[in-house]
């Protein structure tokens, strides 16, 4: 049969291509696991290496989660409300603003981070301070919240939902919990979603603007690399890997859309 | 029914709007709705009868110098939030993220009534616009004449001064417009609330309002009871653009209006006049033995069971609309002899 082959070649495939991504995490995190790698796995399994990442770089970890988190809270806090105004104010510098808005995306990290540093890295205690990172994230991630929340919004007729609570005698505050939050919660989860991952990510930028006490964990990551054994490495990116995996599953199931169920039109 | 509330007479003084882009969508106007009347305002696309009822509504404001007074007291710079009036949108804007049951209680919600009260009034609503099954139902689970049943619930449940109706039945096809058409004509009845309806539908126009007001390019072309509007229009714009409107052109002599189908008994009240309008219900095939002084051929014959719907010519531009009930066949080209009932003429 022509279907049965067709069928194989396609699951052949799709294995071949799940193998090519799967593969290399696979043998990242045996190597964070043998005691050495050069000889391979008959020399042993161990958590040496992952207790060793954990004494050593464990603040790393803590505060690239820590910033992650305040990220998402200020583009959040910062988002929503600049989402809803681009939404509902279409004008010149409102079209202006969401342009601007992706600059720092389009610029290279590394520019952001040195304009930064020229503008700010003067100012005692923050220069050396993790909230100068948490800047240089907020500018870096704003965009992806505001333009996810913007897309929702612009789907849903955001105005006669409004006048429709206001007829209600909705003010303006009770409009914008009762009615605008609820409505773009789709857009919010994956706006949050994204920020999350490309903070706790980030590498470009934040290898400027860290400090030896300011080091986040992918830049740890780097110097564990760059300095140390390949096991540590290794281990290092299998401890990513435990603390970030739960963190992005709970965020991917609220993220899940509901799935409206079709009624047929109902005559009596 | 337990509406305690008073009804609500409103008045406008001098309202025009001019939008931010000079768009002059409603020449100043004045105008005053009776407490309990259900007031249609009826007029093609563009004539300015939604920006009247956002108005009205507190959604906009009229230009300056107009003034919105709600039993007699001046509202115009009230927001819609505490005008206490409900509005069924064209689009329903139900919100997609409550259930039935949590749109309609919405309004009292807002008002902090209790729980227990909430609960009582959304049941009344359910049963009231028989849709108790859909209680728990999403908004995205539910069909265009469901919907509108739901927006018409949550928008009466505050027991609002007034009800403002934005084309309703617009989105709906024509069957389920008529059913929902009879509902609202009773429930707006049984709740003697003073509601305006907007439309460019004249049947429901007709079939729904008290009063009738006719609007063209941003300004009020006749206000009347839907009879008067259709058997005395004020103009030519409201004659034609409500029902159908025959047409004969001609010169007024000797006690007589000449056309070219031929002669017409002219009463000299009407004064002069160039032309004449009547309705199709106001002209007849002439009897065999009848003297007429109007003859034509018919361009057309359509069969529709209780009568025959004929397109008679009689030498104008539009051949002329004739619903006859004689028992007999009409031929293509046949030549008939008119009457014209002279109650129905008009000199516009
Ligand atoms: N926000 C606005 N800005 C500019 N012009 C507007 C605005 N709203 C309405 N208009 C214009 O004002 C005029 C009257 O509009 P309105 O919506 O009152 O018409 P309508 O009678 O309700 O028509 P329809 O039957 O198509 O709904 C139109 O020419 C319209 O283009
Ligand atoms: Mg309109």
């Amino acid at each position: 049969m022509k279907n049965r082959w067709l069928f194989f070649l396609q699951l052949g495939f799709t294995l071949l291509v799940c193998a090519f991504l799967i593969v290399p995490v696979i043998l990242s995190i045996l190597a964070g696991l043998t005691v050495n790698y050069l000889v391979g796995l008959e020399s042993g399994l161990t958590l040496r290496w992952v207790m060793e990442v954990w004494n050593g770089y464990r603040s790393t970890i803590f505060l690239s989660i820590g910033i992650s988190l305040a990220c998402l809270a200020l583009t959040l806090v910062i988002g929503i409300p600049a989402a809803y105004v681009l939404a509902k104010r279409q004008t010149a510098l409102t079209r202006a603003i969401e342009e601007l808005l992706v600059m720092p995306v389009a610029v290279p990290g590394l520019a952001t981070a040195l304009a930064l540093i020229v503008s700010y890295g003067g100012l005692p205690g923050f220069r050396t301070s993790w909230l100068f990172i948490l800047v240089g994230h907020v500018l870096f991630t704003l965009p992806f919240m505001v333009r996810s929340v913007l897309a929702v919004l612009s789907a849903i007729d955001l105005q006669t939902l409004e006048e429709g609570a206001a007829s209600l005698g909705a003010t303006f505050w009770q409009r914008f919990f009762h009615v605008v939050l609820p409505n773009c919660r789709t857009g919010i989860l994956a706006g949050s979603l994204m920020v999350v991952t490309l903070s706790m990510g980030e590498f470009n930028m934040t290898w400027l603007l860290h400090t030896p006490l300011t080091k986040t964990l992918p830049v740890g990551l780097a110097d564990a690399y760059a300095s140390l054994r390949l096991e540590i490495g290794s281990a290092y990116t299998l401890v990513f890997f435990l603390m970030i995996m739960p963190l992005l599953l709970a965020l991917q199931a609220f993220a899940k859309p509901r799935t409206p169920k079709f009624v047929a039109e109902e005559t009596e | 029914m337990t509406e305690t509330t008073k009804p609500l007479a409103i008045a406008l003084e001098n309202c025009a709007k001019t939008f931010a882009d000079g768009t002059k969508a409603l020449e100043p106007l004045d105008m005053t709705i009776n407490a309990g009347e259900t007031i249609v305002f009826l007029g093609p696309s563009g004539c300015g009868k939604t920006t009247t009822l956002r108005i009205i509504a507190g959604l906009e404001t009229p230009d300056t110098g107009g003034k919105v007074l709600f039993d007699g007291i001046d509202v115009t710079h009230l927001p819609i939030e505490q005008r206490n009036v409900g509005m069924v949108f064209q689009s329903y804007a139900l919100f997609p993220n409550m259930t039935v049951a949590e749109n309609i209680g919405y309004g009292l919600k807002i008002r902090r009534t209790p729980e227990a009260q909430i609960r009582a009034r959304v049941a009344e609503m359910l049963a009231m616009m028989r849709i108790e099954k859909l209680a728990d139902r999403r908004i995205d689970q539910l069909s265009g004449g469901q919907r509108q049943r739901v927006a018409l619930a949550r928008a009466i449940a505050v027991r609002p001064r007034a009800l403002l109706l934005d084309e309703p039945l617009t989105a709906l096809d024509a069957k389920l417009r008529d059913t929902l058409r009879l509902e609202i004509d009773s429930l707006l009845r049984s709740l003697q609330i003073t509601a305006i309806y907007v439309t460019h539908d004249q049947a429901e126009a007709m079939a729904l309002g008290d009063r009738i007001v006719v609007m063209d390019h941003g300004r009020v072309a006749q206000v009347g009871k839907p009879r008067d509007i259709y058997q005395r229009p004020a103009t030519r714009f409201v004659a034609e653009f409500i029902g159908t409107m025959n047409r004969l052109s001609g010169v007024v002599r000797d006690g007589v209006f000449a056309c070219r189908a031929g002669e017409l008994a002219w009463d000299t009240a009407h004064g002069n006049a160039t032309e004449v309008l009547f309705r199709p219900e106001d002209i007849r095939i002439a009897e065999s033995q009848e003297a007429s002084g109007l003859q034509g051929t018919v361009a057309a014959a359509f069969f529709l069971g209780d009568r025959t719907r004929l397109f008679v010519d009689v030498g104008e531009a539009q051949p002329l609309v004739i619903e006859s009930t004689a028992r007999r066949d009409f031929s293509h080209g046949e030549t008939v002899r008119l009457a014209i009932d002279p109650r129905g003429l008009l000199v516009l």
